[in-house]
C-alpha cells in the first residue's frame, strides 16, 4: 500500500533540550527526514573570552545541567595543560570518582526516566511507580548512588564546587567514603535487578554502519584524556581534536554537525564500548554477554544497553577507587600555579561521549580563545542520517505512521541527546 | 492527601525551560529517597523533559532559563496566560544568569565568534520578570531541591513561603568553616542571599552570589572589606557580574 504522511514532532519530549523530528513520506517513499535542533544558543565560546582561567570551569559547567562535572573537568584539563599545571595524584583520583558519579547518575536518569517509558508504553516514569515499583526503586537507588558519589567528591551533584584548577579544593572525608563504600555493597543487587528488567525489553532491530569515536589509552576504560580513536582505524593526539570533528553548519539546526571518515559519526556509551571492550571490568563484560552485545555493534538502540553495561563497570571501578582513597592520606590536593600563556585541548568522556574543550590563555591567565565541541554535536549528523535509514526500513516493513513515529522518537532518545549542551 | 485533618489537592504543575542548561529542572528528580513522596504532591500536567504528556491546564508554571529569542517571548506570554502562578526558577530566570555575560559584548560579535557569517537570531539575555509578571522567585545555580520541596509543600498546604533574608555568611558560620577572606579569597558570602547552606564556601570555593543579594546589604562596607584586605577589585567585579544578580548595586558605580 502506498502511504502519505508527515511526522512533525516539535520539541521532542523526554530528552534534554529542544529538537524537532520532521519526516515526509509520499506514495510510500521517503521524501525527507530531518533532525532539526532549534535550541537557543548561549554563545559560551564568546562568554569565556576575557574571563580569568580559574573562573572558567565554573562558567563552562553551566553548559549542561546533566554533565556539568564533565564540562568542568574538560575546562580544567585544557587550562592545566595550557598553563603546564600538574595536579597531585589524590586530586586526579578524586576527579575520576566524580566522573563515575556523574555518569552513573546520568545513565540511570536516561535509562529509567527517559528511555524505559518508551518500552513500557507510558508517557513518563510516573505510571511505572505504581506498575513496576521495584524497577523504579532500583533505578532511583542507582541514580542516588551516582549523585552521592558526586556530592562527596564535588560538594554538589549539579555544577560542582570543589573541582578547581590545580587539583580539588576539598577531599571527601574518610567516614563519608566508608559510608559510600557500604552504599555500593548494598546497592549492587540493584544493578542485577536493572539488568533483569532490561533483558525483558524488546530492543528494535536496526543497523546502519557507523564510525564510532571515543578516547582510548589501552590501559583503562576511558574517562579523562587519551588518544582519539575511531572504529574505522583513525587515531589522533588529543590536541588534534579538530581532525576528529570537522564541524560544519546546516541551515535547519542551531547545533553544528561533525564528521570524520564517513558522512557522520557517533560518540557515547556504545562508541566507548566498541573501542574499549578489552578495558571493561569482567562484571560489565558479563552483563554485555547477557544481552549478546559485542564490539563492534552498529545498532544505535543498543546504546541503551551499553549505558547499562557501563553502570556495572562504574560501580566496580568506584569501589576500587574508594578503597585506594581510604588507604591514602588525602593531604596533597592542590598544586599552586602562576598564570601563563599557552594553548591546549582537554578531552574527557562525558556520559554522552567524548567532549572537547580547547582554550588559549594570556600571560595574565585570562582566556583569549575558547572552543567546546560537545558529544551530542558529534551525534546530531548521525541521528539525522539514522532517521533516513530507519524510516526507509520501517516503510519497507510496512510499518504504520504511528509505529514509524514511535521508532523515530525512540531512536533519537537512544542517543540520550543533550541538546542545549550541543548548541551551548 | 490529608494534612492536619484537612483534605488537600495535589498542585497542577507545568515545568518549562528557555535559554538554559535545564539543570534546575533536573533537581526535581534528585533527592531520590523522598522522590515518590515529593511526586505525590504534584499533578504533573506538562513537563517536556520527563514526560511526553502535554496538557495546558496547570495552576503553577515553573519557568527555567533566561529569554534570548523572540519565539521565547511568545511562548512565555502564552504560559503566563494559562498559569495562575508563575515561578521564576533558577538564576537564569531570576537574573538572566551566566547567559548575561554575553550582554557585555556587541551581539553581532557574539554571533560571529561562534557561527561566522551564518545568520543566527539572538538578543541580550533577559530575566523572566522583564517579559511577564512573576509571582515567586527561587534563585540558585542550580536551585536547591530542599528549598524547592519547602516551597512546594508551602503551596500545597496554602502556607506562606519566603526565602532567607540573611546572607550566606550566616550558613557558612553554622557549618564552622574557615572564612575564605582569611584565606585571601574574595567571597560574596557577606552580601549574597543564603538558602544554599553555603555549599560553595563549605567546599572551600568562594561564593559567586548565584542567589543574588540578601535583604538590606551594606554594599559600600563589602567593597571596603575587599580593599582593606588588599584583595583585587577586578576579581570582585568579575564575581559580582557572574550571575548578573547584583546590577542594582554595580550599575550605580562610576
Amino acid at each position: 500500500m502506498k502511504v502519505d504522511f508527515n511526522i512533525d514532532i516539535h520539541h521532542l519530549p523526554r530528552v534534554e533540550g529542544h529538537g524537532d523530528i520532521r519526516i515526509s513520506v509520499k506514495d510510500g517513499k521517503l521524501i525527507d527526514a530531518k533532525w532539526a535542533v532549534v535550541e537557543t544558543p548561549r554563545f559560551f565560546e564568546a562568554m569565556v573570552k576575557g574571563l580569568s582561567a580559574e573562573r572558567v570551569p565554573f562558567l563552562t559547567s553551566r553548559i549542561c545541567g546533566i554533565c556539568s562535572i564533565s564540562h568542568s573537568l574538560a575546562s580544567i584539563r585544557t587550562l592545566e595543560r595550557a598553563m603546564q599545571i600538574t595536579p597531585p595524584e589524590p586530586a586526579r583520583i578524586i576527579r575520576l570518582l566524580a566522573m563515575h558519579g556523574e555518569t552513573l547518575q546520568s545513565h540511570a536518569l536516561h535509562l529509567f526516566f527517559l528511555a524505559a517509558p518508551d518500552f513500557m508504553d507510558t508517557p513518563s516514569v510516573v505510571p511505572l511507580l505504581h506498575s513496576h515499583p521495584e524497577v523504579v526503586e532500583a533505578g532511583l537507588m542507582l541514580k542516588e548512588l551516582g549523585n552521592e558519589l558526586s556530592i562527596a567528591t564535588c560538594g554538589r551533584a549539579t555544577h560542582p564546587v570543589s573541582l578547581v584548577l590545580g587539583g580539588v579544593s576539598k577531599a571527601p572525608s574518610k567516614p563519608r567514603l566508608t559510608e559510600i563504600r557500604r552504599m555500593i555493597t548494598d546497592r549492587k543487587p540493584m544493578l542485577d535487578k536493572a539488568t533483569d528488567f532490561f533483558m525483558t525489553l524488546r530492543i528494535p532491530e536496526f543497523v546502519r554502519e557507523t564510525e564510532f569515536i571515543s578516547l582510548h589509552d589501552g590501559e583503562s576504560y576511558p574517562y579523562i584524556g587519551g588518544d582519539l580513536v575511531s572504529t574505522d582505524g583513525v587515531v589522533h593526539d588529543e590536541n588534534d581534536y579538530l581532525l576528529m570533528t570537522n564541524e560544519y553548519m546546516v541551515d535547519f539546526s542551531t547545533s553544528k554537525f561533525t564528521k570524520v571518515s564517513r558522512q557522520s559519526s557517533a560518540a557515547g556509551a556504545l562508541a566507548r564500548f566498541n573501542n574499549n571492550y578489552d578495558q571493561l571490568h569482567p562484571r560489565a563484560k558479563e552483563a554485555a554477554a547477557a544481552f549478546g552485545l559485542k564490539p563492534v555493534c552498529h545498532n544505535p538502540f543498543m546504546n541503551n544497553i551499553a549505558q547499562l553495561v557501563e553502570c556495572h563497570h562504574i560501580v566496580a571501578s568506584a569501589e576500587a577507587i574508594i578503597d585506594q582513597l581510604l588507604d591514602s592520606d588525602l593531604c596533597d590536593l592542590r598544586t599552586d600555579y602562576k598564570p601563563k600563556a599557552g594553548a591546549a585541548t582537554g578531552a574527557v568522556e562525558a556520559p554522552r561521549g567524548v567532549l572537547y574543550h580547547h582554550m588559549e590563555t594570556s600571560d595574565e591567565g585570562k582566556v583569549v580563545k575558547g572552543d567546546c565541541i560537545i558529544p551530542t554535536t558529534q551525534n546530531n549528523a548521525n541521528i539525522h542520517h539514522d532517521l533516513h535509514a530507519l524510516v526507509e526500513q520501517a516503510l519497507s516493513q510496512g510499518k504504520s505512521e504511528k509505529q514509524t513515529e514511535k521508532l523515530c522518537e525512540m531512536l533519537v532518545r537512544s542517543y540520550d541527546p543533550c541538546i542545549s549542551c550541543s548548541v551551548h | 492527601m490529608n494534612h492536619l485533618g484537612f483534605e488537600l489537592d495535589r498542585i497542577k504543575i507545568g515545568s518549562f525551560d528557555f535559554t538554559c542548561c535545564e539543570g534546575c529542572q533536573l533537581q526535581l528528580a534528585n533527592r531520590e529517597s523522598n522522590l515518590p513522596d515529593f511526586l505525590a504532591l504534584l499533578d504533573i500536567r506538562n513537563f517536556r523533559e520527563i514526560s511526553s504528556e502535554r496538557l495546558d491546564d496547570y495552576d503553577i508554571a515553573l519557568v527555567e532559563g533566561s529569554i534570548t529569542r523572540s519565539d521565547e517571548i511568545k511562548r512565555l506570554k502564552s504560559i503566563r496566560e494559562k498559569a495562575k502562578v508563575v515561578v521564576a526558577y533558577g538564576s537564569c530566570a531570576c537574573f538572566g544568569g551566566v547567559n548575561s555575560r554575553k550582554n557585555l559584548i556587541p551581539q553581532e560579535d557574539t554571533v560571529r565568534e561562534v557561527y561566522g557569517d551564518k545568520h543566527v537570531e539572538t538578543m541580550p539575555s533577559m530575566r523572566i520578570a522583564d517579559i511577564v509578571q512573576v509571582d515567586y522567585s527561587i534563585p540558585g545555580c542550580p536551585v536547591s531541591k530542599r528549598e524547592v520541596e519547602r516551597i512546594v509543600v508551602g503551596l500545597v498546604t496554602r502556607s506562606l513561603t519566603s526565602l532567607p533574608k540573611y546572607p550566606v555568611c550566616v550558613e557558612c558560620k553554622q557549618n564552622l568553616n574557615t572564612c575564605l577572606f582569611d584565606l585571601g579569597e574574595v567571597c560574596l558570602g557577606p552580601i549574597a542571599r543564603a538558602g544554599c547552606d553555603a555549599v560553595c564556601p563549605t567546599g572551600k570555593t568562594p561564593c559567586l552570589g548565584c542567589r543574588g543579594p540578601a535583604d538590606e546589604i551594606n554594599f559600600p562596607a563589602f567593597q571596603e572589606l575587599v580593599t582593606s584586605r588588599g584583595l583585587s577589585t577586578e576579581e570582585m567585579k568579575e564575581k559580582l557580574a557572574f550571575y548578573n544578580g547584583f546590577t542594582d548595586y554595580t550599575d550605580h558605580e562610576g
